[in-house]
């Protein structure tokens, strides 16, 4: 392996990583707020790409194309909701099904598997041709998200968001409608996340229908890493939010490292997946070995 | 206040499993009524509450507040004229979430949650207030996780969130019953000092029969989803846990009242 040309990648992990970072952010709504694992994001990270490069390439300007992207991230949220609270299905169905909708819808968004958006032809905000004027973009956006997210979760209605996923019983005493909240998590969640698509669509230059599969699980990646980084600093939201993003550089700079090394990249995909097994075994193991009444009982023995 | 025309709940209906939960019941509560149910396990207790609060739809007959007929209303619509408290400490609060979340939380129970920071420094002061009648020492520790505390300042907590902006109906479902003793006296005496305060309407569920007939201006008796023997006011007063367990006894045709009575 050759260090420098490592070093020399760097920047270029680190902004994908906060890419991906943002759409952990999204994912933590869902997981960590809402207590429910959403497999939505896998084909909503890919509507979010492929309507930011469609628009773009039929000519809208970028921001207005970005937002339309979030819009179409909150309505696969949307579906997601209904499919849960309305229909009944568990979450984690729902989001398989909506996945397989998008897969189909995506499609369709682009007409073909892939839609090319290079940033010679087309004024993106942020490319991979430019990464330290992208990290700083991206240090900008990934500010005013957690500010956006402190705020609202913070406020009457945000608060009952969280006390939704942390209590749902107690909420319906308190009066909180407890299935709208779940619909609206959703949908925040994958706008999120579409968001995050939008902005990987313009870094590298396109949209590919493949380019979704395994978001969830790089998600959880960066929020269990998120979460182990800054458990002793405290419950702050802001720094919880900021644990994850930081979960997702690390991810994709261990995950460049990774390549860098020469691992067969076919495989990677499957490391990612058992990374994620073991992390998200720790707690339970911990609790089966390393508890007082286990510790007890072996020195009974 | 409230009335129960002819409700009737039935659980697994058209199965072996068939259970008459709540079996034609009526019951009228008047304002300020302070009303102690007992009775054994499976009388349709913890039911009739539900019923009340619209954890499930009820099968036949009407709930009415105030003349307002709620029976097709969802749970968290109701928690506008309800407050409540589970027997689970853990069921009435959020474990992940502050004291002061939680308190601010109930302050807009039944009112509408806007995009206004949720707590401000005004209402921190009066959840610092409410604490301190509580005499827990909870008062200092506004910004502490729920969960962290005990099943005693939990239940207390729930009780002040339950009767936050008065509710027009107070539901205790044996709220000290996973409790110690020494800790159930205390919540049962913090529940005492709000419900008469505020001349909260409450029903409490309690399977200790002295708490029944010490606490509250009414007793009902319940059996087999119906209600088999009401007392108030100086017939109340007066009963002995004697009477009432030969009422049970009669009730349940003999058979051996279950041990939680008994040991009560």
């Amino acid at each position: 392996m050759d260090f420098m040309n490592w070093l020399n990648a760097l920047p270029g992990a680190a902004a994908q990583g906060m890419i991906w970072g943002i759409m952990a952010i999204g994912v933590y709504v869902t997981y960590k707020i809402l207590d429910m694992a959403d497999l939505t994001v896998d084909g909503s990270m890919v509507t979010g790409m492929a309507t930011c490069a469609m628009l773009m390439a039929s000519g809208w300007s970028v921001w207005p194309s970005m937002l339309i992207s979030i819009l179409a991230g909150m309505l696969t949220g949307l579906v997601t909701g209904i499919f849960h609270t309305v229909m009944g299905i568990p979450a984690i169905l729902s989001g398989i099904l909506t996945q397989l909708i998008l897969w189909s819808a995506n499609l369709k968004i682009m007409g073909k598997a892939n839609q090319a958006l290079p940033a010679r032809s087309f004024n993106v905000l942020l490319t991979q041709l430019r990464k330290y004027e992208a990290i700083v973009y991206l240090i900008v956006i990934c500010i005013v998200l957690i500010a956006v997210l402190y705020w609202f979760f913070g406020t009457r209605y945000g608060m009952s968001i969280r006390a939704t996923g942390c209590n749902a019983k107690m909420s319906r005493a308190q009066g909180i409608n407890t299935n709208k909240n779940k619909v609206v998590g959703l949908a925040i969640s994958n706008g999120i996340v579409a968001f995050a698509g939008a902005l990987l669509a313009q870094y590298s230059g396109k949209a590919d229908i493949n380019d979704g599969r395994g978001a969830i699980v790089i998600g959880l990646a960066a929020v269990i890493i998120g979460e182990a980084i800054v458990s002793r600093m405290g419950q702050n939201f802001i720094i919880r939010l900021t644990g994850v993003l930081v979960g997702g550089i690390i991810y994709y700079i261990v995950y460049q490292t990774v390549i860098f090394i020469g691992l067969d990249t076919d495989l990677l995909k499957m490391l990612s997946a058992l990374v994620v097994a073991i992390f998200l075994a720790v707690p339970n193991m911990k609790k089966k070995y390393f508890s007082k009444a286990h510790k007890r009982a072996k020195e009974a023995a | 206040m409230l009335e129960l025309n002819n409700i009737t709940k039935i659980f697994n209906a058209d199965t072996v499993n068939e259970k008459i939960a709540l079996n034609d019941l009526s019951l009228t509560l008047n304002d300020g009524d302070f009303v102690t149910v007992i009775g054994g396990n499976g009388a349709g207790k913890s039911t009739l509450l539900n019923a009340i609060a619209g954890t499930f739809p009820i099968d036949e007959g009407t709930v009415t507040i105030d003349g307002a007929n709620i029976t097709k209303l969802p749970e968290y619509k109701r928690a506008r004229f309800i407050g409540r408290v589970f027997q689970d400490p853990m069921t009435g609060t959020a474990a992940d979430m502050w004291i002061e979340e939680n308190m601010a939380i109930a302050m807009r129970r039944g009112r509408s949650r806007g995009m206004q920071w949720a707590i401000k420094d005004s209402e921190r002061r009066v959840y610092r207030d409410m604490l301190k009648t509580l005499d827990l020492g909870l008062e200092d520790r506004l910004s502490t996780k729920v969960g962290l505390l005990s099943g005693g300042q939990r239940q207390a907590i729930t009780l002040l969130m339950a009767s936050m902006n008065k509710p027009k109906l107070l539901l205790l479902d044996e709220h000290t019953a996973a409790l110690d003793p020494k800790t159930a006296a205390k919540v049962l005496d913090i529940t005492n000092n709000i419900v008469n305060e505020n001349k909260l309407t409450t029903l409490m569920i309690t399977h200790n029969m002295r708490d029944a007939i010490r606490l509250g201006n009414r007793l009902i008796m319940m059996h087999e989803g119906k209600i088999i023997y009401e007392a108030s006011g100086e017939e109340k007063q007066k009963l002995e846990v004697s009477d009432l367990m030969a009422l049970f006894s009669k009730a349940s045709s003999g058979e051996f009242a279950n041990d939680r009575m008994l040991l009560s």
